[in-house]
């Protein structure tokens, strides 16, 4: 009854899977299952047999999401990106925006407020945003 | 001057590829031959005395570790030394480290049963009557009594913050590995260099015997501050007593169980104003809660006194606070240490003294905000540096604060602010005292800083590069930041109190343009060839005239500021008292950014977190122990509770700053929760503590009487939780 | 993981009889489906046993169909196959309701009706809907089926009429007249626990239910029968409050919890009401 998490971290070798809580409320041991996104720290690896499973490691650097990322700015500490960029991957496509806050629930940051992950996500061909982000530097009067 | 080649531009951050790629190495990744898993056995009592310690298990294979094991002092060096490593026959909080474990197979570990006998003690979780002051300061200007004589009103009250758990995605964890006579240290941390110095006094070893290796950290915020020299500690004692690398991980339960918190506090305000808002007499009383060892308390309430009063002038002032024992775990570092605590008091003071008045919020705020030439409660005169009134017009501008806050005016929609600033560095003399130093090392292509200070989310490896590569002319690919390790790099102070880019960026643009005059227009490689090696090294000098007496905190408090104002737009729901922020508008000046992408993350994931202390996040406590533990049970924001955050950067380029910068990484926090209140009280709610739980804005209402369900209209659209069938 | 995982076993069946025959055995095997409950548990190091029943690869508990006008879906069934079932919409879109809100996606994909039901926490999302819509238990063992009106399957906290040899496989829902109302109050806007949930439907005969109120899920007849003879919203609101028994936890408190479920009451009735009074 090992978990999904340890088997891709120990035995597998993949490191890019991460425990935040052992909980399932952080996301970021995030992996698809058959093409959805699972808490891989709840999963038996028994349950696994003949399923298809992508980890961060399978979208190999160059997934439009993972340069969107860079970018963007969507990763500040790192830690929870892993389980983040394979939950957005797993966005049905036309998702609205809505529908990407509700799909990246799963998933806590603590470093970006997700503003930058949403950023990613629209710049990576994604839906939408409601509003632009990024801040503009005002510039003071009358320098010295 | 040099045109600005990518200080001022958005470059990516030099290790994102690895970490989207998921090939950047936190301490878990890790791995050592004959490495063997550490756990530790905690105090299940908040006060008395360790009778026996029973080893329910078979101990064959096991590498255990007391008190009495320890080479050095059983201390954990900080300002106090007052806090064991390991309990030595008392303990006097919940969770508190008694014993060490160490097994090559975690299975055996995990199941490995030890059973402590306590005689109970008295234990004390009530700060205000606790007697064990670990600090108490006071700050004076002018003559209060003349001050309240002035006023024309006085308005009281009492603010109330309770605990903030960090919450770092990636728990703390190290692993320690013994080389020679001496140990490396390979941790999540912020200050390699306060774990060395923790570990030598631990471990009885000379400097060069002890290494410090920061690996990559997934986040920090001040929970990796100084807490990291205990889990350090352990996993070295287990180490060296069993000759064999040692990890040591918490999970998420046992880190939030047992590290350091935000200090609660109660913060009592009593303040004399003329009736178009002028403040007269501030007199403010601030209580935090320590828990039961020192740690870094007396800098908490340093900060928190220091900011106590806000981006505010008056004549008239007197703060006293005091930092207390009780027998909790220990609180210590969070990002704005202290400040955030006593500016969301001043903050809602304010604006109860506009209520009173009949004023409208931001005309208080603009009377008293302070302007070059304007002096603070510890006499410093304040310079061009400081944008109070400018990033408050700009807020204001920004979000059409008076015309909406009017429009909002009895629906379920409430429109508030803060005012807030944060001072960069430590305290002038703190800045002296560390004596900070950076390094620059000419290599073949352009350069490689070795500092202390560490990446941890906030982009410095990314803005020291940028610096650098600037001041030397060359490009950022040029450079290199050697890994944070105490055989490598000086001791740069810590990566904590928004002084990375300032301080440390400061001395690496010194560095740089020594480096860049030794050069003469050679290239590196040239200029090695030539002369061979090429090290610079700067140590911190303070801006001329900063001047501070921590014996009577009189003077300049910090060499600059940061200011910020932040708008929150929030609804109520009628039905469930729950507020939920719509909007937040985040306006600051910290110089100008390095690189305005990272800078607008700092501030974005600030302003976040912020409303999680505002909203979500109480720590229970029962009985000194903190009863939800979990992340199911303690909430931080997650994408479906925080809303579009528009941030404005306003430039005011600070002359001993590098390149004009100055500090960013907690002020997007301090004000905040204020904010978010400020806007609950435009709604009818009088709320003056944290978080403003649905629960407690239930009993508001109730009490208090103002329209509850079904007496407000809706601002816009309203939600229906009706589904019709086909 | 702080549980000794090889020292516990998961047993694998080769079809759902031969479950229910490995759930004769001795000692006891605890079934084990989408895990999102159990393995927090075991994460924390508590396993409530050292034998397990793999559910997972029991195709046959995890259809959602017609059968006559019953609704019938598999225990199986996960929260995201309730979200994405046209049936499910049509006949009981609060189902749906609920299971959007059961943590976030994650622990939609992986955590199942039966899970739910059989775990009988009082605040689980999704009872108080088949509570209100008079849900049929569909449970299965060696011995044959029987079926459980859902209000009579649970007897205390945390207790169910359940025997150790027998598992939940369907839920039947019978075809629901009238409008349907779903509102979980939770700790956060995601991924949160309930403080309280409510599922209603509004016919001349309101069915009305309320999770995380008293030690299990509770229909409330009492204020049923005030509106059903067409008492005013108030007179609802005070029965309700003999019906429920809320308490102080770590959540929240019995004060807030008890007004709340009351102002849920009115504005579900306000909701589903005339189309004009919407406040």
């Amino acid at each position: 009854m090992k978990r999904l998490l340890d088997v891709l971290r120990e035995d597998c070798g993949l490191t890019g899977t991460k425990e935040g809580c052992g909980e399932g409320e952080c996301g970021a041991c995030t992996v698809l299952i058959d093409g959805r996104a699972i808490n891989s720290c709840l999963v038996p690896f028994g349950q696994v047999c003949g399923a298809r499973v992508v980890t961060i490691e399978g979208l190999r650097g160059r997934h439009p999401l993972q340069r969107a990322f860079v970018r963007e700015g969507g990763s500040q500490c790192g830690i929870c990106t892993p389980g983040m960029v394979l939950a957005a991957a797993a966005l049905p496509r036309g998702a609205t925006f809505d529908d990407v806050r509700r799909g990246l629930a799963g998933n806590i940051c603590r470093c970006t407020g997700y503003e930058a992950i949403y950023r990613a996500i629209q710049s990576a061909g994604k839906p939408a945003r409601r509003r632009a982000g990024l801040a503009k530097a005002a510039k003071p009067k009358g320098r010295r | 001057m040099a045109r600005d080649a990518t200080v001022g531009r958005s470059v990516p951050r030099t290790e994102a590829c690895e970490k989207v790629a998921g090939s950047a190495r936190y301490i878990d990744d890790l791995s050592f031959p004959g490495m063997l898993h550490g756990t530790t056995v905690r105090s299940t009592v908040p006060a008395g005395e360790i009778l026996a310690v029973h080893f329910d298990f078979d101990t064959g294979g096991f590498t255990i570790v007391d008190a009495g094991d320890i080479p050095g002092r059983n201390v954990v060096a900080a300002i106090a030394d007052d806090q064991p490593c390991l309990a030595e026959g008392v303990v006097r909080h919940v969770a508190e480290p008694i014993v060490l474990l160490a097994h090559e197979n975690r299975e055996r570990l995990a199941a490995a049963r030890v059973r402590v006998e306590y005689r109970p003690g008295t234990a004390n979780f009530d700060a205000a009557s606790s007697t064990q002051v670990f600090k108490a300061i006071t700050i004076d200007k002018g003559d209060l009594a003349r001050g309240f004589a002035a006023a024309d009103v006085v308005v009281e009250g009492e603010y109330r913050v309770g605990h903030q758990e960090h919450v770092y995605i990636e728990p703390n964890g190290v692993i320690a590995v013994p080389s020679g006579s001496g140990v490396t240290v390979y941790g999540s941390l912020q200050c390699p260099y306060y774990v060395h110095r923790a570990l030598r006094t631990l471990l009885g070893l000379p400097a060069d015997k002890v290494r410090v290796v920061q690996a990559e950290t997934g986040g920090g915020f001040g929970g990796k501050e100084e807490y990291p020299s205990i889990i350090a500690g352990h996993a070295c004692l287990l180490a060296l007593k069993s000759g064999r690398p040692v990890k040591l991980v918490y999970g998420r339960a046992e880190d939030m169980l047992a590290t350091t918190k935000r200090h609660p506090g109660v913060i009592r305000h009593r303040t004399g104003a003329t009736k178009d808002g002028r403040l007269t007499a501030l007199e403010i009383d601030v209580l935090l809660d320590g828990g039961a060892y020192t740690t870094l308390s007396p800098v908490v309430l340093s900060r928190g006194v220091l900011h106590a009063c806000g981006p505010y002038r008056c004549d008239h002032v007197r703060v006293t606070g005091r930092v207390v024992m009780t027998n909790t775990p220990p609180n210590g570092a969070f990002r704005g240490f202290g400040a955030p605590q006593t500016e969301f008091a001043m903050e809602v003071q304010m604006e109860r003294l506009a209520e009173t008045l009949g004023l409208d919020p931001v005309r208080v705020r603009e009377v008293n905000a302070l302007r070059p030439g304007d002096t603070t409660a510890t006499g410093q005169r304040i310079g061009r540096d400081c944008s109070a009134l400018r990033v408050l017009r700009e807020a204001v501008k920004r979000t059409d604060f008076r015309r909406r806050r009017r429009a909002l005016a009895g629906t379920n929609r409430g429109l508030g602010l803060a005012l807030f600033l944060h001072g960069a560095g430590f305290t002038g003399s703190g800045e002296v005292r560390l004596a900070s130093r950076a390094s620059l090392e000419l290599t073949r292509r352009g350069a490689r800083i070795r500092v202390a200070s560490t990446e941890i989310g906030q982009g410095a490896r990314t803005t020291l590069a940028q610096i650098v590569a600037d001041a030397l002319g060359l490009p950022l690919e040029a450079v290199e930041v050697h890994q944070p390790d105490t055989a490598a790099v000086p001791d740069s102070g810590p990566t904590v109190a928004s002084r990375t880019c300032m301080v440390v960026g400061g001395l690496l643009a010194r560095c740089a343009r020594d480096m860049k005059a030794a050069l003469a227009g050679r290239t590196p490689a040239e200029y090695l060839r030539r002369h061979g090696p090429l090290v610079i090294t700067k140590q911190y000098e303070p801006p001329p005239g900063i001047s501070f007496d921590e014996e009577t905190y009189r003077g300049d408090a910090y060499a600059t500021y940061a200011w910020a104002c932040d708008v929150a737009e929030v609804e109520l729901d009628p039905d469930t008292y729950e507020v939920r922020p719509v909007r937040m508008t985040a306006v600051h000046e910290f110089g100008r950014p390095i690189n305005p992408v990272l800078a607008t993350g700092q501030i974005e994931g600030g302003t976040a977190q912020g409303i999680g202390y505002a909203l979500l996040e109480e720590v229970v406590m029962r009985d000194g122990r903190m009863a939800n533990a979990r992340m199911t049970d303690y909430q931080v924001p997650t994408t479906m509770d925080t809303p579009p955050i528009d941030v404005v950067i306003v430039e005011n380029r600070y002359r001993h700053g590098p390149f004009g910068a100055k500090g960013v990484g907690e002020i997007p926090f301090d004000g905040v929760a204020p904010a978010i209140v400020n806007a609950i009280r435009h709604l009818g709610v009088d709320i003056r503590s944290l978080p403003a739980t649905p629960e407690k804005i239930f009993e508001a209402l109730d009490k208090g009487g103002g329209p509850v369900s079904g007496g407000r209209r809706r601002a816009e659209g309203g939600r229906t939780n009706a589904c019709d069938s086909a | 993981m702080k549980t000794a995982v090889s020292t516990l076993e998961l047993v694998e069946p080769r079809s759902l009889a031969d479950a229910m025959r490995l759930l004769t055995g001795r000692p006891p095997l605890v079934p084990l489906a989408g895990c999102t409950d159990l393995f927090v548990s075991l994460n924390a190091g508590v396993p409530p046993a050292v034998r397990y029943l793999n559910l997972w690869s029991l195709d046959e508990l995890r259809h959602i169909r017609m059968r006559g006008d019953l609704l019938s879906i598999g225990a199986l069934a996960t929260f995201s196959d309730l979200i994405g079932s046209p049936l499910v919409a049509r006949r009981l879109p609060i189902l749906a309701s609920a299971a959007r809100e059961v943590g976030a996606v994650q622990i939609q994909n992986r955590g199942t009706l039966g899970g739910n039901i059989v775990n009988a926490s009082p605040a689980g999302d999704s009872l108080p809907v088949l509570a209100a819509a008079d849900a049929v238990l569909v449970l299965r063992s060696l011995e044959g089926t029987r079926r459980v009106p859902f209000s009579a399957f649970y007897t205390g906290y945390r207790r169910t009429v359940m025997r150790p040899d027998e598992l939940l496989v369907a839920v039947e829902i019978s075809p629901v007249e009238g409008r349907q109302w779903f509102r979980k109050v939770g700790t956060r806007a995601a991924q949160a626990v309930s403080k309280v949930v409510m599922a209603a439907i509004r016919s001349p005969h309101p069915r009305i239910a309320f999770g995380s109120v008293a030690p299990t899920v509770v229909r409330v007849p009492r204020t049923e029968a005030v509106l059903a003879s067409e008492g005013s919203i108030e007179e609802a609101q005070a029965a309700l409050q003999t019906e429920i028994q809320p308490i102080d936890d770590l959540r929240s408190t019995a004060a807030y919890r008890r007004r709340v479920a009351a102002n849920l009451l009115a504005a579900f009735w306000r909701q589903t009401g005339s189309k004009e009074t919407r406040t």
